[in-house]
């Protein structure tokens, strides 16, 4: 299939800015459920509020465009229901860890099989260039005039912390390696974690003078490294991109299954 | 498979091309740029390579690829 059939093309051109790299999430998105070859009606697509929960709308699959910060709340609820199908839950970083850091935390502890992609723009944009806690300490936004001096979450440590079997990072930049990473977290049975660096130059590029897309995206190539890799040893300040964690453990859904049959039997 | 695809064509939809340049920019064969409107074109498609790099980075699925 061609990408016209992942998308609800009556409502193209969609609303990001020009350069804005949500859009390449979706691009990315799209490859990686073509890949995989997964049915479009066996997939369910939960968002919260924010720019990047806009993807939801793009989307021909089953889309849930929910509240801010409870998208997997949502979610769970459906997946809980409906065990059988894919959850793919996209959200802002102020979507998913500040309004929403609680739902994220819980989500990655109980091991529920779906997939949360978090795009990471260190920014509220659509609210208009607040900070947010991926913002991180010395940057601008218009509620941090002369500089923000919150520290910022690192999501991968977070979501390893928290529990969840499938953590990994990319940028918009690695076009080829998003929808690797996005297969596979989509593959894995559990929580997935994909953190997506992901570009708002309308506010987080403009406020920290960091030019335009293309300049945030040269970025990313430069600030970023493999796991592991030697550049990482000798310059300890580089993003380190890939996949953290891929581990086996029970999963919420099959264990909640398991104590349904275990109370139809009365034991 | 295996041999390496051959383009046919760059499809532009210059209704959904906002005129970022991410694609101008990253083709590692210089082989588009933006006309006087701010829409993608291509201007040396004899030097493209076919390897979709524009395709996959475009944030408004506005430049297709298509190959032989
Ligand atoms: C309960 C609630 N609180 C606040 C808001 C206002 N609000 C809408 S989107 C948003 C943050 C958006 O930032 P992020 O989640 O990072 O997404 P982005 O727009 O950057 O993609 C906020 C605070 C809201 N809609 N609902
Ligand atoms: S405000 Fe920022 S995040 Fe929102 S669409 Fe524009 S560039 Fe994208
Ligand atoms: S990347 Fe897409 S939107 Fe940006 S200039 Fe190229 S074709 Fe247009
Ligand atoms: S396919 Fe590759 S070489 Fe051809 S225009 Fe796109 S980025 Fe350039
Ligand atoms: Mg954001």
């Amino acid at each position: 299939m061609a990408t016209k059939d992942y998308i609800r093309e009556r409502f193209f051109p969609h609303m990001w800015c020009p350069g804005c790299g949500h859009g390449i999430v979706l691009n990315g998105l799209i490859r990686a459920v073509e890949q995989l070859g997964i049915d479009k009606s066996n997939i369910v697509m939960v968002s919260g509020i924010g720019c990047s929960s806009r993807i939801s709308g793009y989307l021909d699959f089953h889309t849930l465009h929910t509240v801010h910060g409870r998208a997997l709340a949502f979610a769970t609820g459906i997946k809980m229901s409906r065990p059988e199908l894919n959850v793919i839950v996209p959200m802002g970083d102020g979507d998913a860890l500040a309004i929403g850091g609680n739902h994220f935390i819980h989500a990655a502890r109980r091991n529920i099989d779906m997939t949360a992609i978090i795009m990471n723009n260190r920014i509220y944009g659509m609210t208009g260039g607040q900070y947010s806690p991926l913002s991180g300490y010395g940057t601008l936004a218009t509620t941090a005039p002369y500089t923000n001096i919150d520290h910022s979450f690192d999501i991968v440590e977070l979501a390893k912390a928290a529990g969840a079997t499938f953590v990994a990072r990319t940028t918009t930049y690695h076009a080829q390696q998003l929808p690797d990473i996005i297969k596979e977290a989509i593959t894995h049975k559990g929580f997935s974690v994909v953190e997506i660096l992901s570009q708002c130059p309308t506010y987080f590029g403009r406020k920290n003078k960091e030019g335009g897309a293309v300049e945030m995206m040269e970025r990313m190539k430069d600030n970023t490294t493999p796991i592991g890799s030697k550049a990482k040893q000798e310059n300890q300040s580089l993003i380190e991109r890939g996949i953290f964690i891929k581990k086996d453990m029970p999963e919420y859904c099959s264990e909640y299954g398991k104590i349904i049959e275990r109370a139809m039997k009365g034991k | 498979m295996g041999k390496k695809p051959k383009l046919k064509e760059h499809r532009i939809n210059r209704n959904w091309c906002k005129g970022c340049g991410i694609c101008v920019h990253f083709c590692p064969k210089n082989v588009l740029e933006l006309d006087s409107e701010e829409k993608a074109v291509a201007v040396r498609p004899q030097d493209c390579i076919a390897c979709k790099l524009c395709e996959l980075r475009c944030p408004d699925l506005a430049i297709e690829i298509i190959t032989e």
